[in-house]
């Protein structure tokens, strides 16, 4: 039963992955969007935003990185609401085939494009200045991080794409629940700065813990707690949602 | 219930909010035969179809597929059936060959299977040249093949067909009809949805009209036939004028009154034999001018019209 539920997740995952390769324009999400990210922030914010004790450009790259792996997992949630439309997972649900292998087949090859996408951030941010201030191990333990918390998300978009009419509704909805969250976080600006309502909530957004984690690994910030709570946030999240999404997939109904 | 039926299902319920899209449906089909669900649009049969490959759990009512029950056996029950359902369900950024291979895959046949399933069956849709495009270039007719051809990857002993030529050409739809003939010579079940008459007339064995969630008949297409009434002679006359002539001159031909339609009168039989000659005979005796005379059979959209209340085809969306 195991091993049947990793191939059929597999089979699917291989499925996503043609996908991209025959629809590159799909990969301009992965490549120039967060790019262009970077540079906007960089400049148009850069000089307005006081970093103390780092240059705006190191500061950002953390921030813009733990954003872009959120919202990596939109794909999850289109492509499951159009497989939803087009009847394909009432196919699948026909098939004596694992009840999680869609969507784990989703959100794996979500990792993927999730490490196309950190690749090029991390090479446009060198480019125009960003240096990591830590061990070759912490720079990698920062980036399987990055991915697990991208992970988690993807599960976050599995359930919205099944719970939503179309994928563009998948779409919008996921970006009203996911724009909130990095904005009112340590992200892009010290929460310090921020009214006292959202300052408190910039404190205990997972979004603020996982940036920080990244500074702790990237550029050598005091990692206290961060790392092993934005571990614990990512788990806890890709497990409730992976749950729920689970549920919901075994009694998807197109609407 | 009859003993060894591939397909039974015993007063299958289910509502959508108000909507009660299946109120109390029994059908069965015996292994080796083909089932028609017959009905007009919003009838419930997407719903019984949708309940009996257990993606969607019934409100009521029990159902067993090739011996399994759909309720509680449901990932066992999914070996043994192929589904194509209404609307074809193909990824379009796979090729033809791709997605029969990973329909395959899915089913878990053993290695190779997947892909020399994929190739025989290409062959037998007409898509062998397709089969290396991407779906998102093939017509719609070519998607509706696909379709059907992935839901007999595995070869499973029942198929469930929801419309399954709507939208193919009439060289397809027959094309189609002989596959289905031929895996019903192998033994294989099928349930098959249809609001084209002729497919039912042609392909089923057993055929349950279905009408607002209910089984409003059920039977041989003869079978039904008989229940809207026999046979029945037409005759067009020269004027309308003459049509109390005709009713009283076939008088001793008529096994009830005869309905007048325009020029056409519609006269009931009690047989075939001779009826013809003799009709021709008395109108003539009586001076009556007759344009065409036949007799007539009535069809399936006779059957229809009359159980339902409207024709197959006509009753469009006002109930989507
Ligand atoms: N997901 C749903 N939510 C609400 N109502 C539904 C849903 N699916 C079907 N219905 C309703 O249930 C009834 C039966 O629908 P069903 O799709 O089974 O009909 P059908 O016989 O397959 O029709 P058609 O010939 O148009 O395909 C209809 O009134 C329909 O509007
Ligand atoms: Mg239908």
């Amino acid at each position: 039963m195991r091993a049947s539920a990793i191939s059929d997740t597999l089979v699917l995952a291989k499925r996503n992955f043609l996908r991209i390769a025959r629809a590159p324009d799909l990969l301009l999400a992965f490549t120039v969007q967060p790019i262009m990210f970077v540079l906007l922030f960089a400049y148009v914010f850069g000089g307005a935003i006081p970093t103390p004790g780092h240059s705006y450009i190191d500061f950002l790259i953390p921030g813009i990185l733990v954003q872009t792996m959120a919202f990596g997992g939109f794909v999850t949630a289109m492509g499951i609401a159009e497989d939803l439309r087009k009847g394909l997972i009432d196919r699948f649900r026909s098939l004596p085939m694992s009840r999680a292998a869609v969507l784990a087949g989703r959100t794996l090859s979500d990792i993927a494009t999730n490490l196309i996408s950190i690749t090029v951030m991390l090479v446009v941010g060198i480019i125009i200045g960003f240096g990591f201030e830590s061990t070759f191990l912490h720079v990698v333990a920062g980036i399987l991080l990055l991915l697990l918390f991208g992970y988690a998300f993807s599960w976050v978009f599995a359930f919205i794409g099944l719970t939503s009419s179309s994928p563009e509704a998948a779409q919008s909805l996921g970006f009203i629940i996911i724009f909130p969250l990095t904005f009112v976080s340590s992200a892009f600006v010290p929460p310090e700065t921020m009214p006292a309502a959202l300052q408190w909530f910039a404190e205990i957004n997972p979004f603020s813990t996982t940036v920080n984690a990244i500074r702790a690994l990237f550029i050598g910030d005091p990692a206290g707690n961060s790392v092993w709570g934005a571990v614990a946030w990512s788990l806890g999240i890709a497990a409730v949602f992976a749950f729920l999404a689970v549920a919901r997939y075994k009694r998807a109904v197109v609407r | 219930m009859s003993e060894g039926a591939a397909i039974e299902a015993e007063g299958l319920v289910k509502s959508y909010g108000d909507v009660r899209a299946l109120d109390g449906v029994d059908l069965t089909a015996p292994a080796g035969t083909v089932l028609g669900l017959l009905g007009p649009n919003g009838a419930g049969k997407t719903t019984a179809v949708r309940i009996l490959t257990t993606l969607l759990p019934a409100d009521g009512g029990r159902a067993r597929v090739a011996g399994i029950d759909v309720a509680t056996e449901a990932p066992q029950l999914r070996r043994r059936i192929g589904l194509a359902g209404q609307y074809a369900a193909v990824d379009e950024n796979l090729t033809g060959f791709e997605n029969l291979q990973m329909v395959g895959q899915l089913y878990h046949l053993p290695k190779g299977e997947p892909k020399a399933r994929a190739t025989e069956l290409l062959e037998r849709f007409d898509l062998e040249d397709a089969g290396g495009r991407l779906v998102r270039t093939y017509s719609g007719g070519m998607r509706r093949r696909l379709d059907l051809a992935a839901a007999l990857v595995a070869r499973p002993p029942v198929l469930f067909l929801d419309e399954p030529t709507t939208g193919l050409d009439p060289r397809s739809r027959i094309g189609l009809w002989e596959t289905i003939e031929g895996r019903v010579a192998e033994g294989t079940t099928v349930l098959l949805t249809t609001q084209y008459l002729d497919e039912a007339d042609r392909l089923a064995d057993r055929i349950s009209v279905i009408d607002h969630g209910r089984v409003i008949a059920e039977g041989t297409s003869d079978e039904l036939k008989d229940q809207v009434g026999g046979e029945a002679l037409e005759v067009t006359l020269e004027a309308a004028g003459q049509a109390e002539a005709a009713v009283a001159a076939l008088d001793g031909v008529a096994s009830q009154r005869p309905e007048l339609d325009g020029i056409v009168l519609r006269v009931p039989v009690a047989g075939r034999k001779g009826t013809i000659a003799a009709a021709v005979q008395r109108l003539n005796d009586a001076g009556v001018g007759i344009d065409d005379i036949s007799m007539h059979r009535p069809t399936l959209d006779d059957v229809f019209l009359t159980l339902t209340g409207h024709a197959a085809e006509e009753d469009g969306e006002g109930e989507e």
